[in-house]
């Protein structure tokens, strides 16, 4: 079992997350070329080792975090909101932040 | 070296059956080779097999960085069927079935390939129909298929969970040529027929480095010193973006992940076919070895990973599809559980292809399905090695296909690589 430290809940199984993949892919725009969305949507850098990828944290606070895993090891070295945004608004408004 | 038959066991026995040969030899690599394969698993030993047999090529090596048919070669649930619809999947199966059929007599060694039926469980009119598209897009396509009415099916297996299921069962598809084989002797009657053929299989030699000139390879640099190439094929599944980075090519449509199987306690006879069940979310495949151990596998692990080894709550899921369906298993212990680190591809099917590089060949992505292909992908690939351009029915196991549109998604999950189960 892997234990994400969600920055919204605290640490939790996995089984509490869907895994969403690699965080380091970035859409291109919509008129971008086919050449690009081609790259985006279908080729993967498959890294063997420490990797930035998303989690949505869907049987929880149903935030997408992005988390520093190695592929090796499962071992863990960061976890943050994907959406600093979000996560700015929610401290603010008090219905996030510590439980 | 010499055949095996009933015959060489009888003379054999008057010296206690101890003057057996080698079943291959272990030997030095050479300076150079006309073809150097890497990846002695099932597809890379079936592809040296087919070079020198269907293609005249002797002059081969395969290197592999353990020993033979130690990956997942020997981490899957041994499940041969062909009951694939998609064009480019249909014929290419199809054709590996029919190798399967012959493959102990091809090969010289008994490979126990059984066909004992493949029977996917139904649970709704609409996966009847589903199934009833797919099984007569078979039989269109010269491949047996049949659906089983309940009746049937109760009378073929009378110990599934027919009474409290909560997704009752309402039939059954079933491929009566599909069935299983001993996966560890495919690889060794692969690697047996290669080796009496003059290639080499050099095991612990790890590929380190790709020595590239001019839009050619023209060695490999391994654990075991420089091995120069007239032309490579990689057969990897696994770690296919390893080597291929290694090559300097960048990214490919590929996601390593990781897949258990499980193997109980020997039984007693319980189980005569290969039984899948697939509904809600659950995902379960089961048949029963020789040696008595029920033999079973499930999902993903879900996050995409290179270390061999499974996560817990993936056994539980696998052992509640378990009692689901055969309530009888409840008892019976686990012996051992694997997990092998599948190439996922972007849309669940192969690549057999030619790579920007003049003479690198591309044997990748099998997600969940390689041991089934492995006679019709070592028959292509070396067709493809050994002419330089792809036979017609893998001409789609190409890296272009996505820029195409020619996706082959059989599950009609998207490019998303975990789904392709």
């Amino acid at each position: 079992m892997i234990r994400i430290n969600c920055p919204f809940c605290g640490e939790r199984d996995h089984t509490e997350f869907s895994y969403g993949g690699d965080a380091s892919i970035v859409y291109p725009e919509l008129d971008a070329s086919m050449e690009e969305w081609h790259d985006a949507i279908f080729m993967r850098e498959n890294i063997q080792g420490m990797q930035s990828e998303t989690w949505h944290h869907a049987n929880g606070c149903r935030m997408w975090l992005v988390v520093e895993r190695s592929t090796m090891t499962h071992e863990i070295q960061s976890v943050r909101p994907a959406h600093e945004g979000n996560a700015a608004v929610l401290s603010k408004s008090g219905s996030g932040g510590e439980q | 070296m010499s055949r095996y038959s009933a015959w060489a066991v009888f003379k054999n026995g008057f010296s206690g059956q101890k003057n057996w040969d080698r079943q291959w030899r272990d030997p030095e690599p050479k300076k150079e080779y006309d073809v150097v394969i890497v990846g002695a698993g099932l597809h890379g030993l079936a592809t040296a097999y087919y070079l020198a047999k269907n293609h005249g090529i002797k002059n081969i090596a395969i290197l592999e960085k353990g020993w033979l048919g130690g990956g997942n070669a020997g981490r899957n649930t041994t499940i041969v069927r062909s009951n694939y619809m998609m064009p480019g999947n249909r014929y290419f199966y199809e054709h590996s079935l029919k190798l399967w059929e012959e493959l102990s007599h091809e090969l010289n060694y008994n490979v126990m390939f059984s066909q004992r039926h493949h029977v996917s469980l139904l649970h709704s009119p609409a996966a009847r129909d589903a199934a009833a598209r797919r099984y007569n897009t078979m039989r269109l396509t010269d491949t047996d298929g049949e659906l089983w009415d309940l009746d049937t099916l109760k009378k073929e297996i009378p110990h599934l969970n027919y009474n409290n299921a909560r997704f009752p069962i309402i039939g059954a598809a079933v491929q009566k040529r599909a069935g299983n084989a001993r996966h560890d002797a495919v690889a060794w009657g692969y690697a047996r027929g290669a080796d009496m053929q003059g290639v080499d299989i050099i095991q612990n030699c790890e590929v380190t480095g790709v020595t590239r000139e001019d839009g050619k390879v023209t060695a490999l640099e391994t654990s075991r010193g420089r091995i120069g190439a007239k032309k490579v094929g990689f057969a990897v599944a696994g770690h296919t973006s390893r080597l291929w980075q290694m090559a300097g090519l960048g990214n490919l449509p590929i996601e390593s992940h990781k897949l258990q199987a499980f193997v109980s306690e020997p039984l007693k006879p319980l189980l005569d076919h290969v039984v899948v069940y697939g509904v809600g979310g659950a995902h379960f495949y089961i048949s029963q070895s020789d040696k008595g151990g029920m033999v079973f596998g499930g999902d993903l692990d879900w996050y995409k990973s290179y270390a061999q080894r499974g996560n817990l709550p993936v056994v539980q899921d696998v052992a509640e599809c378990a009692t689901a369906i055969l309530p009888c298993l409840g008892r019976v212990r686990l012996l051992r559980h694997w997990s092998g680190v599948m190439d996922m591809s972007m849309d669940g099917a192969a690549f057999i292809c030619k790579t920007p590089l003049d003479n690198l060949y591309l044997n990748a992505g099998w997600n969940y399905g390689g041991f089934k292909a492995t006679p019709a992908s070592g028959w292509y690939f070396a067709d493809l090695i050994a002419n330089n351009r792809p036979d017609p029915v893998i001409e789609h196991f190409d890296l272009g296909r996505f820029k195409r549109g020619v996706i082959i998604d059989e599950r009609g999950a998207g490019p998303d690589p975990k789904l392709h189960g």
